[in-house]
């Protein structure tokens, strides 16, 4: 840990990489929503030949000819994608994959044949040099800046600037592109300036960080986000701290010594890790929390089960008592009944009687009569409204009585004044 | 020169391995791809493929050398997982299939980028044979290289001819498949099985950055040749075997080149030649058809007003005026000449000092025309209960395109009710005003 400090030099590389990130980040949200992550990935490889055009005709590295040139071939790239949608009638998937990966292709020959002696070459077109980024300084303010920290903090601002003008036609856009455009908004020029802006987003990026990490960048903090909030502002707040996270963390594990491996990879791996981390633990919407939130139902409907198995069971007066195992055997065995069984003895809503016998308390008894009440409510409405043979109104009554309110419940009391069910069982009165 | 000579004559027996190994993949592929691009799977390849690299820089960790079944074992493995995470995060999280092919494609390579640099930082580090599967280099591929490729792509071929039907009735309609109790999960995952084959045997000659061109531009530009499936997969295996051949033809003359771009850049000029120039569903042919159209309707259009001018006249014979014609529809002054030039061309109209008439031929056609177009506005207002007033105008759109049956069940119809034998019935609205 000693030798691992951050000195000038890490805070410059560091810092265009929050640049590049955040940016990218803050596009890729809308990217997401719009389901156009990959036409953002396709943009992004496919301006490739853009940039080695305007390098070619311009014969420098100039940031302007570059950023013309992919602006163009990234605006070409997304109306060619629709033109053969339309016009050759090719499935959306399959056109984006001719497309972006004939122009990339067209790139990287061009790279090799006529750009081969200058900086730009086909490895670093995918991974970029953002190693390289502090030795290339410009004065600004009489301060030596980095030209890429320069560049890409320039875009930063432009897309913050842009992000914040039109929100209002970008979120209606991203969520309801019909409702935008009975508003009068123009939802094909939202389109492709959008793609215009992931274009320049990308090429300002590609020297330092190269297209695949783009890509991830374009995707991941969006998608993270989208994974732990349901509102547009946060999604874009979370986005952005998904992206420097993603630039810190994955400089200071990349420029370790005992790695010391590509920033670009190591960043998108960190990226794709803060995802991975979100499919699993987000709060509503994570992979765990869902399989809790299952494991959680079935138990409150084993629960009810059982109570309205023991109700029914005293109701009958059957002489013995009711054992746990006999319980646990009638709801076909498993984990979920025995833990259901722990959990209302815990909860006292049942208690222990002789041997291994289980009865209701008090508070078990007046819960489970107004589940059976809404049950037999409900068999008696299936029964009287929707003309169900007697024999078929037990099965769908007791899977909505886990889910029927209470006030549904008097509703349907109200209508019926029913004081038995189709099957001349009494309806227990409201607690 | 030299050089190419050498190639074309096939002197060198190196050479005729790489191009034997690269047709077979880019045959294979297309196979494959035609099934993948169907399914809509196309994007999925691309994610594989790129998944694959991190596999085969941990096969290079484990075996610590350049060993081409290792790299394939290590990078089928990789691929495979990265699959498998686009289809866990498409089926139990709220985030689309599209954003999840992007996040694994980019954080699995930059993992494959990380690994790579580090093998590069190894004392003994020797990276040239990663590097050549990040673009491709066919070149270097020895006898038992393409010695392994041709036993898979024979498994592969086999095993499509094999289960052909099964596949086709998977791509066209799954539940279909399903319903009638086809395995279809377990032939769904064999397809994506072979997939992941074809896409690592592929790497070697493409690269992962460009693998997944190779499965869908043969197929996608096969499709416009064909409507059946099995004339589309022979076609798409031949432009794949074509594009292999001759992008490793022309990497194999330079020698810094990489194989995958050229591989890449020959199928995308199969795939423009075939959206342009394809008889059926091309572009060219596309544009001559609607050409086609258009002149018909123009010129149906034109003998419509000249019969309709007659009507009103009470006499057929009588020649009508260039600007009669044009102010009977809303047509521009160039149009009607050109049209009007045509159907003299065919003999429908006879043309002397801007006055035209119908011939015999002419007025028997706008006759039909004139019959279909009463038919179906009395059609409209009778059935659809479309006001009078409407009905020119949607008829009009229609009129040029009526099957001829049911003209006939339309005049069934009306000569049961007594309303026919006219040879043309009367027109449900006043007619001679200037159609909107």
């Amino acid at each position: 840990m000693n030798n691992w400090s951050i000195g000038p030099i890490d805070a410059w590389i560091i810092a265009t990489a929050i640049c590049c990130n955040v940016a990218c980040g803050l596009l890729g949200c809308f990217l997401v929503l719009r389901r156009m992550s990959l036409l953002g990935d396709a943009v992004s490889h496919a301006i490739l030949p853009g940039l080695v055009i305007a390098f070619m005709l311009s014969n420098s590295r100039a940031m302007g000819p570059m950023l013309i040139g992919a602006m163009l071939v990234g605006l070409f790239t997304a109306f060619m994608i629709e033109a053969l949608q339309r016009w050759g009638k090719v499935p959306e998937d399959a056109s984006m994959g001719v497309v972006f990966t004939s122009l990339f292709a067209l790139g990287v020959v061009l790279i090799t044949r006529y750009a081969a002696n200058v900086d730009l070459d086909p490895g670093c077109v995918l991974y970029g040099l953002i190693e390289f980024v502090p030795l290339d300084r410009i004065s600004l303010l009489g301060h030596e800046i980095p030209r890429a920290t320069v560049t890409l903090g320039f875009v930063l601002v432009v897309v913050v600037f842009l992000i914040a003008a039109f929100y209002k036609e970008l979120t209606i856009v991203s969520f309801d592109p019909y409702l935008a455009t009975t508003m009068g908004i123009n939802a094909a020029l939202v389109h492709y300036a959008l793609m215009a802006a992931v274009a320049a987003a990308t090429v300002a990026a590609f020297e330092a960080v190269g297209s695949i990490l783009v890509v991830a960048m374009l995707i991941a903090p969006g998608a993270t986000a989208h994974l732990l909030t349901d509102r547009l502002s946060r999604m874009l707040w979370i986005a952005a701290g998904v992206a420097v996270v993603s630039a810190v963390v994955g400089y200071m594990l990349a420029a370790h010594p005992r790695l010391n491996t590509s920033v670009a990879g190591m960043m998108s791996v960190v990226a794709g890790a803060q995802f991975a981390l979100a499919v699993f633990f987000a709060p509503r919407h994570g992979y765990v929390s869902k399989l809790l939130h299952q494991v959680a139902l079935s138990l409150r409907i084993a629960a009810e089960d059982i109570l309205g198995m023991l109700y029914r069971w005293e109701e009958a007066r059957r002489d013995a008592p009711l054992t746990r195992d006999q319980i646990v055997a009638a709801m076909a065995g498993g984990l979920t009944p025995r833990l259901a069984l722990l959990r209302l003895l815990r909860g006292g809503h049942i208690e222990s009687a002789v041997g291994a016998a289980v009865r209701l308390t008090e508070s078990g008894r007046a819960r489970a009569g107004s589940l059976v009440r809404t049950h037999r409510l409900w068999e008696s409405y299936l029964a009287q409204h929707l003309g169900l043979p007697l024999d078929h109104v037990h099965e769908p009554a007791q899977r909505m009585e886990h889910f029927v309110t209470p006030r549904i419940t008097e509703q349907l009391d109200a209508q019926l004044g029913a004081a038995q069910d189709p099957h001349g069982k009494e309806i227990p009165p409201a607690p | 020169m030299d050089t190419f000579l050498r190639l074309i004559l096939l002197q060198d027996a190196n050479t005729r391995v790489v191009l034997l190994g690269a047709a077979l993949l880019g045959m294979t592929s297309g196979v494959i791809g035609s099934f993948a691009v169907l399914r809509r799977r196309a994007l999925l390849g691309d994610a594989l493929a790129h998944a694959a690299l991190p596999g085969i820089c941990t096969a290079y960790f484990v075996v610590g050398d350049k060993s081409f079944t290792a790299f394939l074992i290590g990078a089928l493995i990789f691929g495979t997982l990265g699959v498998l995470c686009v289809s866990f995060v498409r089926t139990h999280t709220r985030i689309k299939e599209d954003a999840a092919i992007g996040i694994v494609l980019s954080s699995f390579f930059g993992l494959g980028i990380v690994l790579s640099r580090i093998i590069q930082n190894q004392p003994a580090g020797n990276r040239a044979g990663l590097d050549t599967y990040i673009y491709g280099k066919a070149a270097l591929m020895v006898n038992q290289d393409v010695a392994l490729i041709a036993l898979v792509a024979g498994v592969i071929l086999i095993v499509v001819a094999l289960l052909f039907k099964e596949f086709s009735l998977l791509c066209f309609d799954r539940d279909f498949a399903a319903a009638q109790g086809w395995p279809a999960m377990w032939l769904d995952i064999l397809l994506m099985a072979l997939l992941c084959v074809c896409t690592v045997i592929g790497l070697p000659a493409v690269g992962v950055v460009l693998m997944a061109a190779l499965l869908i531009i043969p197929a996608a530009a096969a499709r416009f040749w064909t409507e059946r499936l099995s004339l589309m997969v022979a076609l798409a295996g031949l432009i794949g075997l074509l594009s292999g051949l001759i992008g490793t033809a022309a990497s194999a003359m330079a020698a810094h080149f990489a194989a995958g771009p050229p591989v890449v850049l020959a199928a995308a000029g199969f795939f423009m030649f075939s959206m342009l120039f394809a008889p059926r569903r091309g572009a060219l042919a596309d544009w001559w058809r609607r050409r086609k159209l258009r002149q018909r309707i123009a010129m149906q259009n034109v003998l419509r007003a000249l019969y309709e001018i007659g009507e009103a006249a009470g006499a057929f014979e009588r020649p009508a005026s260039f600007d009669q014609i044009l102010s009977s529809r809303a047509w521009t002054a160039p149009a009607l000449t050109e049209c009007l030039e045509r159907a003299v061309r065919a003999g429908l109209i006879r043309g002397r000092d801007d006055r035209y008439v119908l011939t015999d031929a002419g007025r028997r056609e706008a006759m039909r025309v004139v019959r279909a177009h009463r038919l179906w506005e009395i059609f409209l207002v009778e059935q659809a209960a479309i006001a009078p007033d409407h009905v020119d105008r949607d008829a009009d759109q229609i009129e040029h395109v009526l099957p001829p049956e049911l003209l006939a069940r339309l005049e069934e119809r009306l000569r049961q009710e007594g309303r026919l034998p006219a040879p043309v019935p009367q027109s449900p609205h006043p007619v001679g005003e200037v159609a909107p």
